[in-house]
Order: C-alpha cells, then sequence, then structure tokens
C-alpha cells in the first residue's frame, strides 16, 4: 500500500466541453465517490465551445489517480492535468471588506493594501473594500493583518492556475 | 420530417429491430411513427421490465438493447434497469419522453429530471434541445453505448421537438473528439507481464464479465490451453470458456468453490482480466492473494488498481490483449501447482446433502439436460448462486445475471429479452420465489408475444439469501423473510395468464416433466418447485472474512 499524504492539496485542471450538464456532471462525480472539494471555477476558454474548470482537492495519491481516471471517464472532458505535478503560476482573488471606524484606521489599512498591492475598489463611510490577488499564502497573509480593523465580509474566487512556458 | 420520425430513421440506421417499452402522453408522437415502421414494439407491462428486456436482449446478443418509456413516472421506472446495466456494462439506450421544452423546469405534469436522475447510472446521456440535434444525438449515443466499456446511454426526447419539422441527415461518423476509447494495451506492458507469467510458479486467471463482452472466449481457450494456467470465472465471467474444463476452478468468492478460493490465495501470480476486483470476489481486501503479483487487463482504466494495488495494468480490450499475449505464450513449467490444484479439486468438491427436493439437484439435471446449450437468467439470492455453482458453462452469453447491482426481478423480463433475440435456443430464467414476484406482471409480455420462456422458481417460501444470513448471522430471527403468507398458487397464476403451470415436490416428478418443459415450443411455462425450505448456499466466506475463512455447513 502506498502511503501518501491525505492532506496533500492538488490543483486539477479540467478542459471539458462548454455543454449543459457538464458541470454538474463533474460536481456529481466528486459528491458520489466522497471526494471533497476545496474550491472550484470555471469558465470559458479562447475558445468557446470549451470551458476549464480548476479544482483543488486533498486526497492521497491513490484517492489523486482514481479523480484523474474517474473525470477523464466522462464523455464530456477532453483533458484533465494535476497541476500540481508541474511548473505552474496560481492566483486568487479576493474581495475583503474591512471596517475603518476613523481617520487612521483608514490610513493604516490604506497602507497594508499598497504594500500588498492590492487595490481599493470601494470606500464606504465606515467600510473600504479591498481587491487583492495572488497566492493563497499571500492572501491569508492579508487577511490575518486587517482582522484586527474587523473584517466585515469575504469573497474569494478560489485558485485558477495555468502551466508555465519554457519554450 | 417530425422529430419523431427523424428519431425513428435514425434508429433504424443504427440497426433497431426491436423497442421494449410503454407508451405515455410524452411518447405519442414516437409510438405513433414506431406503429408502422416495421421496428418491433414489445409491450411489457411495467418500464422496469422493459428495461431488463432491453439489457437481456443486449446482453445474450452483445448488441444495443432498446426500451422506451414515457416522462415521469415511466421515466423513473426505468432507473432500477439502467442502474443494473450500468453496473454490469451491459449497452443500452433508454428513450424517455419528456415535458415540452417551454415547460422544462416548471414542475409540470410528469415532468422529472431524468437526466440529472440518471447521470450517476448512465454511461453518458442527452437532453435533445434542437430537432437538427436528433442524428448527432442517437448515433453518439449508440456508439458511446457499445464501444470502449460499454454502458447505457439515456436520451430524453421533449414531445414539442417529436412534433417540430427538420431535415433528416445521417453524420457519416462519430467524432467525439473528448472521447477515444483504448483497445490496444501497450505492447511494453503485455511483453512485462509474459515474462512475469512465465516466471510464476502457481499462477491462477481471473477471468471477468470483460472475457464474454469483448468476444475473447476463443483467445482466452487458446491462452489457457497453451500454458495450462488454472482459471476461475466470476460471477460475470462464467461461460467464457467451459468450466468443465481441466484447470477450471469455476466461480471464486464469497459463495465460490474452495479450490478457487485455495488456489487464489496461495498463488504468486494473478492475471485478472476483465474483471473489477468486486467484494463479493476478493473478500477482505487486505488478505486477499497475499503472495501474488497481480496483471491486471481492464478496458476502463479507472476499474485497475481502484479495488488492489496492481503490479502491471493493461489498459485494452481483453480479446486484444490476449490475442498479442497468444504470439509469445507458451507452456510453462507449473506441474507442481496443477497437481496441487487437482488434489483440491478431488478433495473439496462442491456438495450438498442428497435428502430432500434439493435447488442444486434441479441446476444438475437442467444443465445434464441442456448440455450448456441454453440462455439461462436468474434471480438474484440463492437461486442465482445455486445455478453459479451447478449449472455447467460452457459458452460465453449463457449466463445472464445481474451481478454488479443484484436486483432482484431482473431475470424474468431479461429472459423474455434474451429470447427476442434467441428465438432458437431454449432461455430459462431460475428464480426465487421472492424476485419472480418483482416483475410478475411481463408474463402478460412474454405469452402476448409468444416469447416462450420457461421458469423454474425454486421455492423455498422465503427471501432465502437473507434468511440465510440470519440464520448464521442474526441468531435465527427470521425479519420479515418468510413469503409463507399470501405467497400465491403460481401454477393458477400462470394459468391465469395463459401459461403453463407445473407444480412439483419431488425429484421424480421433476424428472417427469422437465423434458416436456423444456421442449415446449410455444408456450411460456412456469415450474413452481417445492425445494427444502431452509437449504443453504455453501461454500461461504461471510462477508469482511478473508477468501479462506470459509463455513461449509456440511458434518
Ligand atoms: C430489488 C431488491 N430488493 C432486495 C434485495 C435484497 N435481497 C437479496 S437476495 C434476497 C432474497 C431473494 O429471495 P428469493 O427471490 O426468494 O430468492 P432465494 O434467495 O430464496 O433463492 C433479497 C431480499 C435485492 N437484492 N434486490
Ligand atoms: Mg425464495
Amino acid at each position: 500500500m502506498k502511503k501518501n499524504n491525505k492532506n496533500q492539496s492538488h490543483i486539477i485542471s479540467v478542459t471539458v466541453e462548454n455543454r449543459f450538464g457538464v458541470l454538474a456532471r463533474i460536481a456529481g462525480l466528486f459528491s458520489a465517490r466522497g471526494y471533497n472539494i476545496d474550491s472550484l471555477s470555471v469558465a470559458e476558454t479562447e475558445d468557446p465551445s470549451i470551458s476549464r474548470m480548476i479544482i483543488v482537492v486533498k486526497g492521497d495519491e491513490k484517492i489523486l489517480e482514481q479523480i484523474y481516471k474517474q473525470l477523464n471517464k466522462l464523455i464530456d472532458v477532453i483533458k484533465v492535468q494535476d497541476l500540481t505535478q508541474e511548473e505552474h503560476i496560481e492566483r486568487e482573488l479576493a474581495l475583503i471588506k474591512v471596517n475603518t471606524q476613523s481617520f487612521n484606521e483608514r490610513q493604516e489599512v490604506m497602507q497594508l493594501v499598497s504594500i500588498f498591492r492590492g487595490k481599493i475598489v470601494d470606500v464606504g463611510k465606515k467600510t473600504l473594500t479591498i481587491e487583492i490577488s495572488g497566492v493563497d499564502s499571500k492572501i491569508r497573509a492579508m487577511l490575518d493583518l486587517l482582522k484586527t480593523f474587523g473584517i466585515k465580509e469575504v469573497i474569494r474566487t478560489g485558485k485558477i492556475a495555468i502551466t508555465r512556458e519554457f519554450k | 420530417m417530425k422529430g419523431a420520425q427523424i428519431f425513428v430513421e435514425c434508429l433504424k440506421r443504427e440497426g433497431v429491430k426491436v423497442i421494449f417499452g410503454y407508451p405515455g402522453g410524452a411518447v405519442l408522437p414516437l409510438c405513433d411513427v414506431l406503429y408502422d415502421s416495421g421496428i418491433r414494439f414489445i409491450l411489457t407491462r411495467h418500464e422496469q421490465g422493459a428495461a431488463h428486456a432491453a439489457d437481456g436482449f443486449a446482453r445474450s446478443s452483445g448488441k444495443v438493447g432498446v426500451c422506451l418509456a414515457t416522462s415521469g413516472p415511466g421515466a423513473t421506472n426505468l432507473v432500477t434497469g439502467i442502474a443494473t446495466a450500468y453496473m454490469d456494462s451491459v449497452p443500452i439506450v433508454a428513450i424517455t419522453g419528456q415535458v415540452a421544452t417551454h415547460l422544462i423546469g416548471n414542475d409540470a405534469f410528469q415532468e422529472v429530471d431524468i437526466t440529472g436522475i440518471t447521470r450517476p447510472i448512465t454511461k453518458h446521456n442527452y437532453l435533445i434541445k434542437d430537432v437538427n440535434e436528433i442524428p448527432r444525438v442517437v448515433r453518439e449515443a449508440f456508439y458511446i453505448a457499445k464501444t470502449g466499456r460499454p454502458g447505457p446511454v439515456l436520451i430524453d426526447f421533449p414531445v414539442d421537438i417529436q412534433r417540430k419539422d427538420g431535415e433528416f441527415y445521417w453524420p457519416e461518423k462519430v467524432e467525439i473528439r473528448s472521447y477515444k476509447p483504448k483497445y490496444e494495451g501497450h505492447p511494453l506492458q503485455i511483453k512485462k507481464a509474459w515474462e512475469l507469467i512465465k516466471s510464476s510458479k502457481r499462477p491462477v486467471l481471473i477471468a471477468g464479465g470483460g472475457v464474454i463482452i469483448s468476444n475473447a472466449s476463443e483467445e482466452l481457450k487458446k491462452f489457457l490451453e497453451k500454458t495450462n494456467i488454472p482459471v476461475a470465472f466470476t460471477l460475470l465471467g462464467l461461460g467464457s470458456i467451459d468450466v468443465e474444463w481441466e484447470y477450471s476452478l469455476g466461480m471464486p468468492g464469497m459463495h465460490g468453490t474452495k479450490y478457487a478460493n485455495f488456489a487464489i490465495s496461495e498463488a504468486d501470480l494473478l492475471i485478472s482480466i476483465g474483471c473489477r476486483f468486486d467484494d463479493r470476489v476478493t473478500g477482505k481486501i487486505d488478505e486477499f492473494a497475499p503472495n501474488a503479483k497481480i496483471i491486471h487487463v481492464d478496458i476502463d482504466p479507472s476499474a485497475i488498481s481502484k479495488n488492489v494495488e496492481v503490479d502491471i495494468p493493461i489498459v485494452g480490450d481483453a480479446k486484444l490483449v490476449l490475442k498479442k499475449l497468444n504470439e509469445v505464450a507458451e507452456k510453462i513449467d507449473i506441474s507442481d501447482w496443477l497437481k496441487k490444484i487437482k488434489e483440491w479439486k478431488e478433495t473439496h468438491p462442491l456438495k450438498y446433502e442428497k435428502n430432500g427436493f434439493k435447488p442444486q439437484y434441479i441446476i444438475e439435471k437442467i444443465s445434464e439436460y441442456t448440455k450448456g446449450d441454453a440462455i439461462i437468467c436468474t434471480e438474484v439470492g440463492q437461486n442465482q448462486m445455486w445455478t453459479a455453482q451447478y449449472y455447467k458453462f460452457k459458452k460465453p452469453r449463457s449466463l445472464i445475471t445481474s451481478g454488479g447491482l443484484g436486483t432482484m426481478g431482473f431475470g424474468f423480463p431479461a429472459a423474455i429479452g434474451a429470447k427476442v433475440a434467441n428465438p432458437d435456443k431454449i432461455v430459462i430464467d431460475i428464480a426465487g420465489d421472492g424476485s419472480i414476484q418483482m416483475n410478475i406482471q411481463e408474463l402478460a409480455t412474454a405469452v402476448y408475444n409468444k416469447v416462450p420462456v420457461k421458469v423454474f422458481i425454486l421455492n423455498n417460501c422465503y427471501l432465502g439469501m437473507v434468511r440465510q444470513w440470519q440464520q448464521l448471522f442474526y441468531n435465527r430471527r427470521y425479519a420479515f423473510t418468510c413469503l409463507k403468507g399470501g405467497q400465491p398458487d403460481f401454477v393458477k397464476l400462470a394459468e391465469s395468464y395463459g401459461a403453463i403451470g407445473y407444480r412439483v415436490t419431488n425429484e421424480k416428478d421433476f424428472n417427469e416433466i422437465l423434458p416436456k418443459v423444456l421442449e415446449e415450443k410455444e408456450k411460456v411455462v412456469f415450474v413452481d418447485c417445492r425445494i427444502e425450505p431452509e437449504e443453504n448456499v455453501f461454500p461461504m466466506v461471510p462477508a469482511g472474512a478473508s477468501l479462506t475463512e470459509i463455513l461449509d455447513g456440511l458434518a
């Protein structure tokens, strides 16, 4: 028996026919076989007949192998790739609404945002909304720092990723 | 042309000669076209019967079986049949009517999301949304059903599109960019496999349903005769080759022969062909074939290394892989092993106590009489296991049984489908008194359509297999398994439908009627065999135990 880290996170890129019902098929496959999806993002690709899903899952090698095979078995799936096995760039986008009670707090938050190369995208009377993108750890660090001000709401996209080109 | 006409024309192009089905509001236009289309329509008495009949048709012939139902309850009644076909990789195309497209999603009368419901139990499914996509969808559906690892495909066909005008065209070939089944095994893997086989001392081959699906019997026989490697057959693999071959081990697993289970447990090499290592075959997985390296040939990559770790995976079609193996195969030196196998077979044969009227005896007699030439269907339970143990299967597609799902009520409608596909063969359903009542209404279908199948009910007045577990593991508390109260008179019941009914209670009477039953060419026959009510299926490996922990039941 292979003993692998059960909690190893994998970013799987699934290229599928851009058709009605495909998302349900994929989500159904994961739930029926008891695999947990950490995050999922779907969008059309440069070819409008094709969509790409980036799915983040945790599991050992055996589970990953089954996920890979089961996904490939679906008729609408064109290609499955484990991006964590390859050189890749990953990004996630977060929108964070943070409480700012005073002028000083606003100043402080704005400074943090600029260090993290984020953007202020909305200003309320007592809140600032921040857009930040990057790898998971960067977003977590940002959230951690903002916690002291009081985070009102966070929306995260889930990871997207793409392989690096060497040619 | 109307959508319904286009659809039926496509079915004809696919070579469909018979459809098992049941009408309703959402398939009225389709049925109207089918009425004088030349395609035989067999009206079953329940949609589940239609699905199982299409399944039996497909398993017995290797062709795609077709069933049809209306929307809503008609469609949901197909579900068990579709799941049964899915688990056993049977190519069927299920056609369902659907409410008109503008009503979909509105909880319209008799609307169900049948593509949603059947998503996990079909190989693929379609909801037709445009009259112009009918030919492509039908073409793809049949192609997907029968290629690669076969399986059921459902087409949901809204009633307004059946009535819409469109053009008929026939796509020259099917091109699905995301679906390219792989048939040729990797040559290097095959070479490695043979190296391993050659150096093995105690090899066992396990032949699964994949051997039968890929029509690989000839190739398997050749391989086995060249190498003399002992072979075990999973339930769905029975009939791959003659089960009476010198080094045949019969069926392994929960109710397998002792010698098959011993051989697997001592083997140093398992060659699995088209078998997915179901838990009924392996017993406790950690103790399965503890000393063996494993070669696994399967057309479905996801079947490989799912349940057991495999040393040499070969993704490919059983027939093609065996052909390649046969190019290099030769005698291997395993004489000590073969001697041991022979000893096991002699000292641990299948046996039962011959007191009273025994189900095993009935199967043996049917086997002797038909000489492996009949198509044997079964229900589920003890009847199924006794059939697997005591019928001497010789040919592929001669056993039709619900292996993966274990669907009671499967055998009788499947037998109808098999007989429709094979009118010249004797087709028998070995039934249990419980199972037969699950689709007993199909008596009308068989009688009316002149499909003279023969049903032997091994009547123990119990849900016998469940009762057996209660006897062995639940302190003989027979909770809800006694069928005595309310059991119909099967003879009168058969007669009331216009079939022949017999009742037999002993060997002598049974032997007297057996030729009459099997030689009856015109009529459906039911034989109510009043067997020993508490007879058990042995040997038995309890669920979760290892293959060597065998209960025997005999003193
Ligand atoms: C549709 C369905 N319901 C329940 C079961 C569980 N089950 C397995 S075997 C069995 C008993 C079958 O009784 P019978 O048909 O009389 O066969 P016997 O075992 O007595 O030969 C039952 C209830 C099943 N397999 N399928
Ligand atoms: Mg019974």
